[in-house]
């Protein structure tokens, strides 16, 4: 990176530092900078609360993400490939989507919660909304963008209806699968948090984390919670973007 | 013959009508008409792309079956996979086979220095230009060893100079290995350097206007006296093609009722 872009955050937290200093920003409101590494320190070290490590919350949240999203990513890029093969089946099951696309993943969890009481199973459905519809419309699309002279291409090599699948379909929507991919990891990390600030949450999860900062009043660890959601998903994006660049290498 | 639905309910477009052609083995056989004559539905009639709304494509007395092995197709765009290399592309077909990965990468081998493609075996198919684009394609069609071998204008989006290689590195091959080639193009001049038989199309729907036998011996000139002969005779018959009326045919197949 450049020197630009570490130029402006380097200013502002010195500022930030500065007026906390001097107390014109009052510390129960906002913590300073230094106050927040604090509190990410006695979140590492005696945790929040007292026993449950900050990397056991972050490990407990990438749990239920990775669950959720697995099983979304896993429906969803097969469902995709099929409606957008054939426009039947896309006639089918469109409505469906649209009705239940507009409804906010947050807005399942009291349901969510009747149907798999409080805990992972839980944390995971809700996770999978958020992920599922932004995979599958994005996979609709890919194969959708797919060349039709490179199916017939396939077929004039014999290809059966299975193989356009694995060998035409498949590898053509990777890109847009990704873009989905990227979109939706991004909406469930963001609506996991959320559901471990409502009530599906026990005892771990940066989320659950947070909120038991605040039942106690620590800015400096709701802060230093939140600085870590931001690291968390900032690392899961770079993840996928050099996983994406390496796998479609042939686009250019 | 074949019909296609037209804009309007119950108007069909009538593409081709009452083709009958018989093509030796081991011939290659051009095929030219003015544009939108149903060249290329015709091609994929016989490549089992389309079906014919009536009639049948027959090898050897045998009907073709849809997806058989018969038949190899080469497009004029390329069609090959972006997200495959060279050699993945060559691949492509043995691996929809089934044969195993050693065998077919060694045979993909041979294509690809036959080919002239040594040292872009593992390069994708945006780091190629046009010429080597198609030869990848060619090579992809033919390692399947097809009876048949389509090619839809598979030159018309090569610049003239590499145009003029491509046909000779074609028919070099095509002497080599004496496939059956069914070859369409628009270009009049091509198709007389290339071919024993030019089949000469008429407006929609296509009929056979004539078949011209090219017994020039081989490497021809193009410049020379007899290819340009034999070009002014098929450029009059397009010419005279174009210009005849035709009104009646011309009615009666777009407004053809079902």
């Amino acid at each position: 990176m450049k020197k630009e872009s570490y130029l402006l955050p380097l200013v502002l937290i010195f500022l930030w530092q500065g007026l906390s200093s001097l107390q014109w920003i009052p510390s129960y409101k906002l913590s300073s900078p230094v106050e927040i590494v604090l509190g990410l320190k006695d979140l590492l070290i005696i945790g929040m609360p007292p026993g449950n490590l900050l990397h056991h919350h972050v490990l407990y949240s990438l749990y239920r993400v990775g669950l959720g999203y697995g099983v979304a990513a896993m429906l969803a890029i097969p469902l995709g490939l099929l409606m957008g093969w054939s426009p039947r089946i896309r006639k089918m099951v469109n409505p469906l989507i649209e009705v239940i696309r507009p409804i906010p993943p947050l807005a399942w969890i009291p349901i969510a919660i009747v149907w798999f009481g409080i805990g992972i199973k839980s944390a995971a459905f809700i996770i999978f909304l958020g992920a599922f519809f932004p995979i599958l419309l994005n996979t609709i699309a890919g194969v959708l963008s797919i060349n039709p002279i490179l199916v017939e291409a396939a077929r004039t090599l014999h290809a059966k209806e299975k193989q356009i699948f694995q060998k035409v379909l498949f590898p053509g929507s990777i890109p847009s699968i990704f873009v989905g991919m990227r979109i939706g990891i991004g909406i469930g990390w963001m609506t996991l948090v959320a559901a471990e600030f409502t009530g599906v949450k026990e005892g771990y999860g940066v989320g659950y984390m947070i909120m038991t900062a605040r039942d106690i009043q620590r800015p400096d660890q709701i802060l230093a919670g939140m600085l870590v959601i931001g690291l968390i998903g900032l690392l899961i994006n770079l993840g996928l973007r050099t996983f994406e660049s390496r796998v479609i290498r042939w686009r250019g | 013959m074949k019909t296609f639905p037209g804009r309007n309910q119950g108007e069909d477009v009538h593409v081709l009508d009452h083709l009958q052609y018989r093509i030796e083995n081991g011939k290659f056989i051009s095929i030219i008409g003015p544009s939108g004559c149903g060249k290329t539905t015709l091609l994929r009639i016989i490549a089992g792309l389309e079906k014919a709304s009536t009639g049948k494509v027959l090898l050897d007395g045998h009907e073709m079956v849809q997806g058989s092995e018969e038949v190899g197709m080469i497009f004029q765009e390329y069609a090959l996979f972006p997200w495959r290399t060279t050699l993945q592309n060559i691949e492509m077909g043995l691996e929809i086979r089934g044969v195993e990965k050693e065998k077919r990468r060694s045979t993909a081998m041979e294509y690809i220095r036959s080919f002239d493609l040594n040292g872009f075996e593992k390069r994708y198919p945006r780091e190629l230009s046009g010429g080597m684009k198609q030869r990848v394609a060619i090579a992809r069609t033919l390692i399947m060893n097809p009876r048949v071998v389509l090619m839809d204008e598979p030159f018309g989006s090569l610049d003239s100079q590499t145009r003029n290689a491509m046909q000779e590195f074609l028919l070099g091959v095509w002497l080599k290995r004496g496939d059956t080639i069914i070859f369409v193009t628009h270009n009049v001049d091509e198709a007389v350097f290339l071919s024993d038989e030019i089949v000469i199309l008429s407006k929609r729907p296509a009929k056979i206007i004539q078949r011209k036998e090219v017994t020039l011996t081989r490497p021809r000139d193009r410049t020379s006296e007899e290819c340009n002969k034999i070009w002014r005779e098929i450029l009059k018959l397009l010419e005279e093609e174009m210009k005849s009326e035709g009104k009646d045919d011309y009615r009666r197949s777009i407004l053809q009722s079902t």
